[in-house]
């Protein structure tokens, strides 16, 4: 029995040897996880270093184990739906990852879509605030009431009378926090019944600042990571909505049409240029220490960052990814090519 | 006399229109689960078949000095988006492997881009350009395009691509963590409960730890991926996502079947046998080594390979150990990363490109055939162990 004990220990550590860096590990956000993993194929495909590992851990995840420490066995790269929080860069630095570089690859559009069948439908934020929020304001303005809304008419009265009904992303996920961010807290930041709530008393409705609760009433329907199920509900049910990202609009457009926000479709052109409001950042940040280490770091991100990949019709626009202006490619292109220490103020700025 | 018959026909009619109903009831829910069975047969294989053939396309492909700085050259501008990444991105790679190649023009059968693909096979949604359409519908009639086998299918591992993806490298990753289940699962789980069910005494303690087997069986399968997660990744340091930890955690949540089914395997064997054992004085060892594990053992061997087929189809514990990503390339030791045919389905069934669903469809087939054909050994063994003593 002790030959055994002892024979296990000894491979497990020959393992941790093997293991320590012949092969990238990325983690991270699920809504970068295509991009990424195509990179890391055609990197598998096209040069002798190993096809690098790439994980769909979530954003917040991939930050949690990229921040872990420098050891072998935490990941070189973490994908991001959003920016890297204050929090979590405090957590890194306290766990010795000290020289991080932060680079931008492209937008991601949020789309609100429905059935092909159904009549064309324009919303504008407050819309979809009053449609959503868990509290709304009531009809005088005043004072926040329980969500009554059930049909868009009663919205706005030159809205259909249609059932209203959101296949959208559960809580876990980056593309919910980012629809949140976009619409709701968008909105309701700005909106006084909100804000005068938080302004009365800041500890006990902190959130009232930025409100972005979601109705739970069962008008709302979290309906899991899988975009793929939420298409499919789309096209059995021709009120609702759906929410999910660019890429799956794209690549269902026979079965599904976008919604317009503010009068605006989503497409790579109006994302660009800042007219469709519901569209985010997508990340990727390096970790410093184990540039050198691993093999094929610095042929990867060479990679992503080329033309080829994230350019206006590079192999990620095909895929769903809305490409940078060719100015913001160049700069981070650079920036990813001499490793730009990315620092706490960096973080604060937008 | 009379009125007894009658009342015994009234009687008896009752009983036997209570026994026709009875049937009926079986049969209605044998049929209902029939129904589904067949639904979901008919689903599955109605849109995994066509993944089982690929389209493949005939054009001039160049191997000219553009070509390698920018493999889109490689052939002509209007077959650019005919033709699949997966096979151009390599032609740098073979004009620098056979460089006598370079500035040859050769026609060639190559891969197709998976639009060209799902529209030859025409499915909804496929993507293909009106432009495009036109001109593989003037290839078709050339005879430049055809539908061949796939058998990238079945000899390349993940990709992006659909047309290039295949399940190789899960496939490998199975057996592999398979193989140390069985390694792992087997031996401690067959030996507990040859201790549990002929040495261990009766008594409070052998007891809990019964209940607490009985129980462990019907957990969660997600608790054993954090088990997992919190003893060989954190504390013992088994590399994220490798075989070594999937196997190991697998095992984990394989065993109590195993003790159950083994336990239940040891008990069925009767009492006379060892007693005629121990009465010609053979040794408690030499009592189950020679005379009760070989009658158990395809009892044993029954609970073992349906263990084994509920941890190969398994996926939730795994996703907590790191092995539900993108790993294309087949493990080389069971100290790399990774992926197993449950979670290469899981990870297609999430893709946005359209052509996945044929392939995840597919790939849903081949681990339904895998499983059938285990447990169809696993009944087997069942008949065979079914002697009379």
């Amino acid at each position: 029995m002790k030959k055994i004990i002892m024979s296990i220990a000894a491979l497990l550590v020959a393992a941790n040897a093997a293991q320590a860096g012949d092969q990238i590990h990325i983690v991270g956000s699920s809504t970068v996880y295509p991009f990424s993993s195509y990179v890391a194929e055609e990197l598998g495909a096209t040069t002798k270093f190993k096809t690098p590992v790439v994980e769909s851990t979530g954003s917040g995840g991939g930050m949690k184990l990229f921040c872990a420490g420098n050891g072998a066995d935490t990941p070189d790269i973490t994908n991001a739906s959003r920016r890297m929080k204050d929090k979590e860069y405090a957590n890194c630095q306290k766990n010795g990852v000290k020289y991080i570089t932060e680079v931008v690859i492209g937008y991601d559009g949020i789309a609100l879509a429905q059935s092909k069948d159904a009549a064309p439908m324009n919303l504008t934020l407050a819309e979809i605030l009053l449609a959503v929020a868990a509290e709304v304001p009531n009809k005088a303005g005043t004072a926040l009431i329980a969500n009554p809304y059930h049909f868009w008419n009663e919205i706005n009265a030159d809205l259909p009378h249609r059932k209203i009904t959101f296949y959208g992303p559960p809580t876990s996920s980056g593309t919910r926090d980012a629809f949140e961010d976009l619409t709701m807290k968008a909105v309701a930041k700005k909106m006084d019944v909100y804000t005068k709530l938080y302004k009365a008393d800041k500890k006990a409705n902190k959130k009232y600042k930025k409100y972005h609760e979601v109705r739970q009433d069962g008008v709302f329907v979290p309906s899991g990571e899988n975009d793929n199920l939420i298409v499919q509900k789309l096209t059995k049910d021709s009120e609702a909505l759906g929410i999910f990202g660019y890429s799956y609009l794209a690549e269902n457009s026979d079965r599904i049409a976008a919604a317009t926000v503010d009068g605006i479709a989503p497409s790579p052109a109006a994302v660009q240029d800042g007219s469709y409001k519901l569209s985010r950042s997508l990340y990727f940040y390096i970790k410093k220490s184990h540039f050198d280490k691993v093999p094929g770091m610095k042929a990867y991100v060479d990679l992503f960052t080329s033309e080829q990949m994230i350019g206006d019709s590079g192999a990620c626009a095909d895929i769903g990814l809305i490409a940078l202006p060719k100015e913001m490619r160049e700069h981070y292109r650079e920036q990813a090519k001499n490793l730009t220490n990315m620092k706490p103020e960096d973080l604060k700025k937008k | 006399m009379d009125q007894l018959d009658m009342h015994t026909n009234a009687s008896m009619r009752k009983r036997l229109r209570a026994d026709k109903r009875f049937k009926l009831y079986g049969l209605a829910a044998i049929s209902f689960a029939l129904a589904f069975l067949v639904f979901f047969f008919v689903d599955i294989i109605g849109k995994g078949a066509p993944a089982f053939q690929q389209a493949e396309i005939q054009v001039t492909v160049h191997y000219s000095e553009a070509a390698i700085n920018n493999y889109n050259k490689a052939v002509d501008k209007e077959y650019k988006h005919l033709v699949s990444k997966a096979w151009l991105r390599l032609v740098p790679n073979q004009i620098a492997g056979k460089p006598e190649l370079l500035g040859q023009d050769y026609e060639e059968w190559v891969l197709a881009e998976n639009s060209v693909d799902q529209y030859l096979k025409g499915h909804e949604g496929h993507r293909l350009k009106e432009k495009n359409q036109r001109l593989v519908d003037q290839m078709k009639t050339d005879g430049k395009v055809r539908l061949v086998f796939n058998s990238g299918f079945f000899n390349s591992g993940d990709s992006k691509l659909p047309e290039n993806a295949g399940i190789l490298a899960a496939a490998i990753g199975s057996v592999m963590v398979l193989l140390l289940t069985m390694l792992f699962a087997v031996p401690v789980g067959v030996m507990t409960a040859i201790y549990l069910e002929e040495f261990a005494p009766d008594n409070r303690l052998t007891q809990v730890i019964e209940v607490n087997i009985n129980n462990l069986a019907a957990i969660p399968s997600i608790l054993y991926g954090l088990l997992g997660l919190a003893i060989f990744i954190n504390v013992m340091g088994a590399p994220r996502s490798s075989a070594l930890v999937g196997g190991l955690t697998l095992a984990l949540m394989t065993l109590p079947v195993i003790i159950i089914a083994t336990r239940a395997a040891l008990r069925s064997v009767p009492e006379p046998i060892r007693e005629a054992a121990y009465g010609l004085g053979a040794s408690s060892l030499q009592v189950v080594w020679h005379h009760v594990l070989p009658l158990a053992m395809p009892g044993i061997l029954t609970g073992s390979i349906i263990g084994l087929a509920q941890a190969m189809g398994e996926t939730a514990p795994l996703l907590i150990v790191g092995m539900m990503a993108y790993i294309p390339d087949a493990p080389g030791s069971i100290f790399e990363a990774t992926t197993v045919l449950p979670a290469q389905i899981y990870t297609w069934s999430s893709e946005s490109v359209r052509a996945f669903e044929e392939r995840t469809a597919a790939g849903i087939m081949v681990l339904l055939t895998v499983l059938l054909t285990m447990n169809a050994i696993a009944v087997k063994f069942r008949n065979r162990s079914e002697n009379t003593w």
